[in-house]
This record gives C-alpha cells, sequence and structure tokens, in this order.
C-alpha cells in the first residue's frame, strides 16, 4: 500500500468525507468549541475597534461581562430578554412548518408586520369606543387576517402557476412597508408620520407586561413541536417536502397542503404581530417587526427545524444582541460595533456546522515516510 | 512606606479626577441612530461638548444607541434608570409617547425630549420638551444662498431667467416646513424674485432616495440645493453636479469642497449643559426650553469662500446684529409681498400647538406684525405653504 506513494501521486495534505452519523456530544462539543472561538476574535477585534480597551487592557473582563450583564444584569433586563426571545421564536416557529415543506418562505417579516397593522387598524379606530376585551378580540382576529392574507397571496400563486416563492414573499415584504407608509400618512395628519402610542387595547398585564407573550411562545412552541411530529398534517408536511412526487403517488393534495400550511405560516405571524401590536408598542411603524422575520429564519434553520431547539437558537441570538449592545454602551462605541460582534459569533456557529457533517482527513505522517 | 505613598497618590488621583457635581448626576442618552446618522451625530457631539465643559467623568454620561420608536424606547429609558440616570434623555420625534410613559413611572426622574411636542399640554414636572430657534440659523443659510444666487444673475449663470433653489425635505411635517420657508425666506430677503422647489423623500435619512431628489431638482433647472434630511445623499449629488449646496446638521466641506457653502445646525450642548447645572442645583427645568442664537444653541459652520459669494460673511452678521436687536423676524407679516398665500398677506393663521389625537388647529400664531414661531411651544408649528414655494410631491 504505501509502496504505490511516490511525488506523483501524493494524497493531499487534507481531505474532507462526509460524516455517516455524529454523536449529540461530538455535535455539542464542536458548537461550544466555535462560540468560544468566536468569542476571542470578538475580545481581538474589540481591542483594534475599542479604544478604552487598548487604553487599558483590563478592561477585557468588562467586555465579556458585558456579554452576561446584556441579558442577566438586572431582573428587567432578564424578563426583556425572555420576551424578546419569545417574539423572534414565535416568528421563528410560523416559518417552520413551511420550511419543512420546503417552502422557502422568506415574507415573515411583512406577514408579521401585516398583522401588527390589521390590530392597529382596528386599534385606531375602535379604540375607547367598544368594551377593551372586545376590542382586543377584534384586534386579534384582524392580526390574524392580515397575516394569513399575506401569506396565502404567495401560496395561492405557487400552488396554482407554480410562481417563485422566494422571490414572492420577499417582495410582498416590502409591500408591507409601503402598505404600512400609507396609513400612517393617513392617520397622522401633521406630516411627521409618526403615530403616538394608542391608550386602548392594551394586552393585560399578568405578573409582568412580558408573561403573557412569554406563555404563548411556550404554548406554541409544544404545539408546533407535537403538530409536526405526530399530525397527520405534520406527516403530509415532511412528505411533500421530501419529494412533491411521492405525496402525489400516495394521494396527498400537494396543493392543498402547500396552502395549509403557508396559512398555517400566515396565522402565526399574524399572532406575533398582534402581541407586538397589544403586548408592546401599541403603535406601528415600517419598522415595527425590525428584521426579526428574517433572524427567524436563521434561528429556524441553525434548530434544523426543531421547535424545541429553537428555544435555544433563538435565546442564543437574543442574548449575543443584548450582549453586543451593553458593550456598546458601557464602552461608548459606534452602535455598528453590536452588529460586527454578533456577525463574528454568528460565522462561528453557522461555520462549525460543517465540521460537524463533515471530517476532516490529515495525511498521515507515516505515509510520508513510508513514500520515501 | 511604599504602600503608604501609593495610598497617598491614588488618592491624589481621586480628588484630582472629583468633577465639579455631584456624583448623583447622571445623564442618559438614547438616540434613535448612530453617529452614521448626522442627526444622531450632532447630539453625540452635543452631549460630548457638555460633558468636557462640565468635567462629567465617563460614568456620568450613557449614550445608547439605535433604539427604535417603539417599547423598545421605554424599555432603554427604564434600564438607564436602574443604571442610576438622574436625566434621560431621547433625541426622536417618535420617541416621545413611550418616554412619557415612563417618565410617569418615575418621578424623581427627569425625562427630557428633543422636538417633541407634548410636555406643555401633559404637565408633568419631570417631563420637558426641547427645541432651537433654527429657523433663525436657517435663514441666515437663506441669506448666504440668496448671495450666492444674485452671483449667479449677475454673472449670467442662471439656468433660467429667475433665481431657482431646490430643497429636499424629508416629511410634510411643521418641523421640515418651518426650515425650508425660514431658509427661503432667508434668500428671499436679498434675492427677491426667487422661487423654490420641494421634493420629499418621506423619509429622514435614506442616501439613495435623497441623491435622486437632489438630482431630479437639479435636471430640473435649479441653480442652488439645499436640504432637510439626515444623509449625505443631497449634498454628494450637488458636488458631482457642481451645484451649489447649503447643508443641515453640520459642514460638509470635506466631502463637497466645490459646492458646499454654509451649513446651519442645533448645538445641544448648551440643552445638556442647562439641565444637568438645574438638576445639580435642585432648580426646575423649563417644560419648553428654546435655544436661540444667544444661548449658542443655533450656530452656522464656517463659510466657504471657495463657494460663497463675496460679502457674505458680512451680510450674515448684519442680518444676525439685527435678530438680536429685535427689528427683524424671520415670519415678517408685516413687510408688504414678503410672506403672501394666494397672493394674500398672511394676517392670521390657526396653528396645532396642542398635541390632540384629531389634530385641532387651537392656536392664532400671526400677531404684532409676524408669525409667532416656537414662542408657544418648543417643536415648530408653522405649517404654511407661502407663495414661491412650490411642493413638487407632498404624499408624504
Amino acid at each position: 500500500m504505501a509502496g504505490t506513494h511516490n511525488a506523483e501521486t501524493r494524497e493531499p495534505l487534507v481531505h474532507l468525507s462526509r460524516r455517516a452519523s455524529t454523536p449529540a456530544w461530538r455535535a455539542w462539543t464542536i458548537r461550544l468549541i466555535a462560540l468560544v472561538l468566536g468569542l476571542l476574535v470578538c475580545g481581538a477585534v474589540a481591542f483594534i475597534l475599542i479604544d478604552k480597551l487598548r487604553d487599558d487592557p483590563g478592561k477585557i473582563g468588562d467586555f465579556f461581562y458585558a456579554f452576561i450583564k446584556g441579558s442577566f444584569g438586572t431582573p428587567r433586563k432578564l424578563w426583556k430578554m425572555l420576551k424578546n426571545l419569545s417574539i423572534l421564536l414565535c416568528i421563528a416557529l410560523a416559518l417552520t412548518p413551511a420550511f419543512r415543506m420546503r417552502f422557502w418562505n422568506i415574507g415573515a417579516e411583512g406577514q408579521t408586520l401585516m398583522g401588527v397593522l390589521g390590530a392597529i387598524t382596528v386599534d385606531f379606530y375602535l379604540g375607547g369606543k367598544i368594551p377593551e376585551g372586545l376590542l382586543l378580540v377584534l384586534m386579534l382576529l384582524a392580526a390574524l387576517l392580515y397575516g394569513s392574507l399575506w401569506a396565502l397571496i404567495p401560496a395561492i400563486f405557487k400552488a396554482k402557476w407554480n410562481t417563485n416563492e422566494t422571490l414572492f414573499t420577499l417582495m410582498m415584504n416590502y409591500v408591507a412597508t409601503f402598505v404600512v407608509s400609507y396609513f400612517l400618512v393617513i392617520w397622522v395628519p401633521s406630516g411627521s408620520s409618526s403615530l403616538a402610542k394608542l391608550k386602548y387595547g392594551k394586552l393585560p398585564s399578568v405578573v409582568n407586561d412580558y408573561f403573557v407573550i412569554i406563555m404563548v411562545a411556550l404554548a406554541l412552541t409544544v404545539g408546533l413541536y407535537v403538530y409536526l411530529n405526530y399530525s397527520k398534517h405534520g406527516y403530509e408536511i415532511s412528505v411533500v417536502g421530501e419529494s412533491v412526487n411521492t405525496a402525489k403517488y400516495v394521494g396527498i393534495n400537494v396543493k392543498r397542503v402547500i396552502i395549509r400550511t403557508m396559512m398555517l405560516s400566515g396565522l402565526l405571524c399574524g399572532l406575533t404581530g398582534f402581541l407586538i401590536a397589544s403586548g408592546l408598542d401599541r403603535t406601528i411603524t415600517t419598522d415595527s417587526v425590525g428584521g426579526q422575520g428574517f433572524t427567524a429564519i436563521m434561528v429556524s434553520w441553525l434548530a434544523n427545524f426543531d421547535p424545541l431547539m429553537m428555544v435555544v437558537t433563538s435565546g442564543l441570538i437574543q442574548i449575543l444582541n443584548q450582549g453586543a449592545a451593553q458593550i456598546s454602551q458601557d464602552f461608548n462605541v459606534s452602535g455598528a460595533l453590536p452588529d460586527v460582534i454578533v456577525g463574528i459569533i454568528l460565522f462561528f456557529i453557522i461555520g462549525c456546522e460543517f465540521f460537524i457533517n463533515y471530517q476532516l482527513h490529515f495525511r498521515h505522517h507515516s505515509n510520508r515516510e513510508a513514500a520515501k | 512606606m511604599k504602600k503608604i505613598a501609593a495610598l497617598l497618590l491614588a488618592l491624589v488621583l481621586c480628588l484630582g479626577c472629583v468633577s465639579a457635581f455631584a456624583d448623583d448626576v447622571k445623564l442618559g442618552v438614547i438616540l434613535l441612530h448612530d453617529e452614521f446618522s448626522t442627526y444622531d451625530l450632532n447630539f453625540i457631539n452635543g452631549v460630548n461638548e457638555a460633558k468636557e465643559a462640565l468635567g462629567l467623568s465617563d460614568d456620568q454620561v450613557v449614550i445608547v444607541r439605535n433604539i427604535p420608536e417603539s417599547e423598545a424606547c421605554a424599555e432603554t429609558a427604564r434600564d438607564l434608570v436602574d443604571e442610576g440616570c438622574t436625566i434621560i434623555f431621547a433625541d426622536s420625534f417618535g420617541h416621545e409617547s413611550f418616554l412619557l410613559e415612563v417618565a410617569k413611572e418615575f418621578p424623581e426622574v427627569e425625562f427630557a425630549h428633543a422636538t417633541g411636542t407634548m410636555a406643555h399640554t401633559e404637565k408633568l414636572a419631570n417631563f420637558h420638551n426641547a427645541f432651537a430657534s433654527i429657523y433663525e440659523g436657517r435663514y441666515l443659510a437663506g441669506v448666504a444662498a440668496g448671495m450666492k444666487l444674485n452671483e449667479l444673475k449677475e454673472a449670467g449663470k442662471l439656468k433660467g431667467e429667475k433665481p431657482l433653489m431646490g430643497y429636499v425635505g424629508a416629511f410634510t411635517y411643521a418641523e421640515v416646513i418651518s426650515g425650508y420657508t425660514s431658509f427661503y425666506l432667508g434668500a428671499k430677503s436679498v434675492c427677491p424674485d426667487v422661487e423654490m422647489k420641494v421634493q420629499f423623500t418621506g423619509s429622514w435619512y435614506d442616501e439613495k432616495e435623497e441623491k435622486a431628489a437632489a438630482e431630479a431638482l437639479i435636471a430640473l433647472g435649479c441653480d442652488l440645493i439645499s436640504q432637510h434630511a439626515d444623509s449625505m445623499g443631497a449634498p454628494t449629488a450637488c458636488e458631482n453636479a457642481g451645484i451649489p449646496n447649503v447643508s443641515y446638521n453640520g459642514s460638509t466641506v470635506e466631502s463637497c469642497p466645490n459646492t458646499f457653502i454654509i451649513s446651519s445646525r442645533i448645538n445641544w450642548a448648551p440643552y445638556f449643559e442647562y439641565m444637568i447645572n438645574q438638576k445639580n442645583a435642585g432648580e426646575a427645568i423649563d417644560t419648553d426650553w428654546v435655544g436661540s442664537i444667544e444661548t449658542g444653541s443655533v450656530v452656522l459652520t464656517d463659510v466657504n469662500a471657495q463657494a460663497a459669494a463675496a460679502g457674505t460673511v458680512e451680510a450674515i452678521e448684519a442680518v444676525k446684529a439685527e435678530f438680536a436687536a429685535g427689528t427683524r423676524k424671520v415670519f415678517d407679516t408685516a413687510t408688504e409681498g414678503f410672506i403672501t398665500v394666494n397672493g394674500a398677506a398672511l394676517t392670521s393663521y390657526m396653528a396645532d400647538v396642542d398635541t390632540d389625537a384629531a389634530f385641532t388647529k387651537d392656536t392664532e400664531a400671526v400677531s404684532d406684525g409676524y408669525f409667532h414661531e416656537s414662542e408657544y411651544r418648543s417643536a415648530p408649528y408653522f405649517d404654511v405653504t407661502i407663495d414661491g414655494i412650490e411642493l413638487l410631491n407632498s404624499a408624504f
């Protein structure tokens, strides 16, 4: 064997092979190493970018502590993190049924924004004129209607004419933004396009303002886990995702599954929109969802479309976001630094999936010697 | 021995850095964007200037960037209370209702808001609005623009028969309308036949849109461009086309050495100093505070001799002196033909000063021969469309 090696047919220094399977402990060890490496690189970048750190390297402890402080520094920050996690999780959960079907819905931003718009429209016109309980129910219904409508349009086009759902849902995001701008111009005649916080339509406070939102996210997580893994619908989604032809062969109505599943996505986005509108902002801007519809794609993907894992991935992203924002605040540095830091860490975390799925083989030392 | 020396040294150092202010004065500042927006950068500069002037330590000033106009603003304000801030300031119009809510929760903490309109009707002891008479600065910048147009006219370099200015505005909102009207009036005061076209972008910060709007105005034959939006879009378009530009929020001379004439801006440092001094002395902060040229809140950059007409500096100084003496008003409704609406003089105007859901026009603003801008509340409320100014779009 070894004798056949010569200068011409030398093995490459490294070659790759796909791992047949990776035990959970190894996968998690790799992810943990990636996180630590990411943090170390952030520390190095921080040294280059933050004057205060260069002047006083002892403050590097504060730098890493800020990651924890951002989410766990005070009870208020902890609740905020759990609330932010919940909102992001809800949107990620909304996307997941479609993703499992390999329907690349990247329209969660617009669907959620439309949900906010639905709720705020009802609040704006009926707030104070009807009982608060009824108002909340109508706000919820309007949010569900708007959100599902925004998902249904691309779904019908996909089912009927096989249009590209990625482009279609992406463009629907922009349309939603302009629809919101349009209503703001009508609602705010002073021309500032800034709607002051509405007085009515506040989600009741249980324990605190965030608790209901967190409970809804929890219930949705469990509910969706069961739906996707143990229901007939969930099975149909998986089959359509694996192969449309197989699904047709076994008698699944593919069009119906596509429309039904996107409808579910839209409803959940609408529900999240209601939570944002009623539970938090009680106003709307074109930025009410703040890009979480896109971040949610990553949350779902990183968790391998598993609802339970999404709790971890959305938590990770929120903790990173709040930690990075805390760094910007504590070190009084540019608002771009948090993005850089979160970007670096996500790069490592996403990148490490490569090492989980593939194995590196280094050229054996013994081979080289034998070749001589 | 060494230990004692070190201890003494530490003590001296500590004493040395003790500021003139009690440690319990702490300023928290909430910003909509960060230093990449000229609007927010202007606040950051103001905070830093005040911090230096008052000798505050790093721990006494907290700046939080990129806070949207949503519940996130309230969350941030509460966080700042937790951090021990005694004065909390937010810089964006849409922050106001969220900040107001937190002000009600923490009566012992002072809350201040730039550009807001609610303080004078809410009547909370710890909630304040602030602005500056920037319309005076705009007017002075307008004088520089008028001088430039006169120079072009004399040299026969006007694109059309009459001098024409273009203006890129954000929204059809009083702050913008007051701004471009005062700019126009400043130009008109030295160049009586000037006209102006205004193009709105529907965004406070959209570099691409602002650049496109400026290019469109230049294509329509504008001889000079000014803007009220926060990106470098319009100044860049002017520099590329060689059209003179009157900027806002600070100098753009480095990027536009050939076309930048002058810029007006609000300097927020005097307001930060004022608030901190009042809080420190245990005195109340004004419900509506209006900075002026005298307080150092309304400032102009240096005139760029490369682009400006000769005599611009002197002309501006002369008008400034008249403002100080009270002999000249920006929104002068007494001088015949200066401000007209559909050909008629402006003798009465009901402005929407008190904020309500129906946007009721509630206060008579014209009296004693001028429109009383920023006198009944700090934020501008002049929103009249006057003759000589054409709005190309008003969808925003």
